[in-house]
Parts: structure tokens; C-alpha cells; sequence
């Protein structure tokens, strides 16, 4: 297989007003080079959620995507307080964000069922109290 | 429906983006939670809310939706503004409430979308 383009990121924990650059930033590169619409579209909104999650739930991280010829790899690492119950976290409508973050329109508990969705792959490695690895992969 | 079709019904004035008025849109999705709007599916929709942070125009753009219609009369921030244009998104703002102004659009031809559902 063939080596992948690497585009790394740092997410700002501290500031919400940027959250969701990075997935924008994957947009605009996705585009440049060219994959179908459907394709960036479904990457796009995976990343987003999953960017904003670590912004609104774990004081930032870090992202990679790796992009390869026939499928786009994302990878979201954060330090936060971890997802003690995956499969609770994964269901449609939970959420433990506080109000000010739903006033700001987050907070419906459907950014991880929607990665799910979006994505052909998706794996959550997370501790307690040492940090939360969204893997997810879009086939193109 | 085009864009300036959507700027009479609902009376809105046109906060940036002009040059996008004759661009069709063929459906809506009115929301105030962005992982609502993310879950929905439509080619060429217009979004309308009542929310006016960058987080809405991120939203849109990772959509690729063309429109926004600010709903009860919200405006936007002058660097909301400017990344609705770096985006080449067309936002309108209405005095009208979520309920009305997508009653309106919707009694006039414009549908709902699909969710994607599994
Ligand atoms: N990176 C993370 N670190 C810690 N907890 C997380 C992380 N991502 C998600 N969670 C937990 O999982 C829950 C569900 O996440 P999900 O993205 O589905 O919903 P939400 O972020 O609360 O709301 P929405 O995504 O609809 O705006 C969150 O409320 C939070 O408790
Ligand atoms: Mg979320």
C-alpha cells in the first residue's frame, strides 16, 4: 500500500469560536486533491463531530487524517476525562453537555451516531481519567 | 427554490453572498442543534436557525449548503460575516420565527429532506 499524506492538527481546548477548523482545513485539502463530493462530505462531517466533541467534552486534542488513494483514515486523540460507558455515549440523545453548550448548539447526543453512520469504520479506545481515540475510516 | 425566491417569501435581507441569489435550493432543514442539521442528508438545502455563532457556518459548509436563514430577526457578527464569505455561503436574515419561516417556505414547494436513519 502506498504511502498515506498525513494532515495533522492541534484542536484548541480553550477556545470554542475556532472549533471546527481543522475539519475545515481536511475539507479544503480533500477538495484540492481531488476525491468525489460524497466522500469529503462524509469525512467532513465525521471529523467536525468528532473535533468538536474533543473541544466540548476534552479540552482539545490532537488529529490526524490519513489520506490514501482508496480510503481516509481520521484519528482523534485526546487527553480528557474518557467515556466511561462507550455504548451508552454511542446511543442517539445522550449527551452530558451542560446548557451553555447546548445554547450554542451542541449537546443533542447524536455526533457519535452520526460518525457511526458517516463512517465505514469506526473504533473508540477510552480510559477514565486518561483520555478518549476516535478511529474512524471513510472508503472512497 | 432559488435563494431569491426564499428572500421574498420571507421578506429577509440579504447579509452577504448577493451573487449567490439565483442559486436553487431543493430542500430545508430548520434546526438550533448542529448535530441535527448534520444528520441530515439533502443535496442543495438551505438551513434556517436561530443560532448565529461560526459554529453554524462551519456546519453549513462541511453540508455544502449554499444558505442560511437567520430566523427572529438574529444578526451576525461582523467575523461571522466574513467567514460565511470565505465560504462563498449566502446568509439571509428574517424577522419571522423558525415556525413561520419554514411553514412558508415549506407551503410554497420547498420539502423537508431525509435523515439518514442505520
Ligand atoms: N472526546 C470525548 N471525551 C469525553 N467524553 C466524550 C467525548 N466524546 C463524547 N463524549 C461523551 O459522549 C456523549 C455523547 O457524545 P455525542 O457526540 O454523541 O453527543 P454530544 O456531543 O453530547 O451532543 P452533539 O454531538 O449532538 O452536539 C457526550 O455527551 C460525552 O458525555
Ligand atoms: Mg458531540
Amino acid at each position: 500500500m502506498s504511502e498515506p499524506v498525513v494532515l495533522k492538527y492541534n484542536v484548541d481546548g480553550e477556545n470554542f469560536t475556532s472549533a471546527g477548523e481543522a475539519s475545515v482545513a481536511v475539507k479544503k485539502s480533500l477538495r484540492q486533491m481531488g476525491f468525489p463530493p460524497e466522500a469529503i462530505r462524509r469525512v467532513s462531517i465525521a471529523m467536525y463531530e468528532g473535533e468538536i466533541n474533543m473541544v466540548i467534552h476534552a479540552d482539545g486534542g490532537e488529529a490526524t487524517v490519513n489520506v490514501y488513494p482508496d480510503k481516509i483514515e481520521i484519528i482523534l486523540a485526546d487527553k480528557g476525562p474518557g467515556i466511561a460507558d462507550i455504548s451508552l455515549a454511542m446511543q442517539e440523545g445522550y449527551s452530558t453537555a451542560p446548557d451553555n453548550i447546548r445554547s450554542l448548539g451542541f449537546g443533542a447526543g447524536m455526533g457519535l451516531p452520526n460518525m457511526k453512520r458517516y463512517t465505514d469504520d469506526m473504533r473508540i479506545e477510552s480510559e477514565v481519567g486518561v483520555g478518549t481515540t476516535v478511529y474512524m475510516t471513510v472508503n472512497v | 427554490m432559488k435563494i431569491s425566491k426564499i428572500k421574498k417569501l420571507l421578506d429577509a435581507k440579504v447579509i452577504c453572498c448577493e451573487h449567490l441569489l439565483e442559486t436553487e435550493v431543493n430542500s430545508a432543514c430548520g434546526s438550533d442543534m448542529m448535530s441535527d442539521v448534520l444528520a441530515f442528508v439533502k443535496d442543495n438545502a438551505v438551513l434556517l436557525t436561530g443560532l448565529v455563532n461560526p459554529q453554524v457556518i462551519r456546519t453549513a459548509e462541511m453540508m455544502d449548503i449554499k444558505c442560511i436563514v437567520f430566523v427572529r430577526g438574529k444578526e451576525p457578527t461582523e467575523n461571522v460575516i466574513e467567514l460565511a464569505q470565505s465560504m462563498e455561503i449566502a446568509i439571509l436574515t428574517t424577522d419571522e420565527r423558525m415556525y413561520v419561516a419554514c411553514g412558508k417556505l415549506y407551503m410554497n414547494g420547498l420539502e423537508g429532506g431525509s435523515v439518514i436513519t442505520s
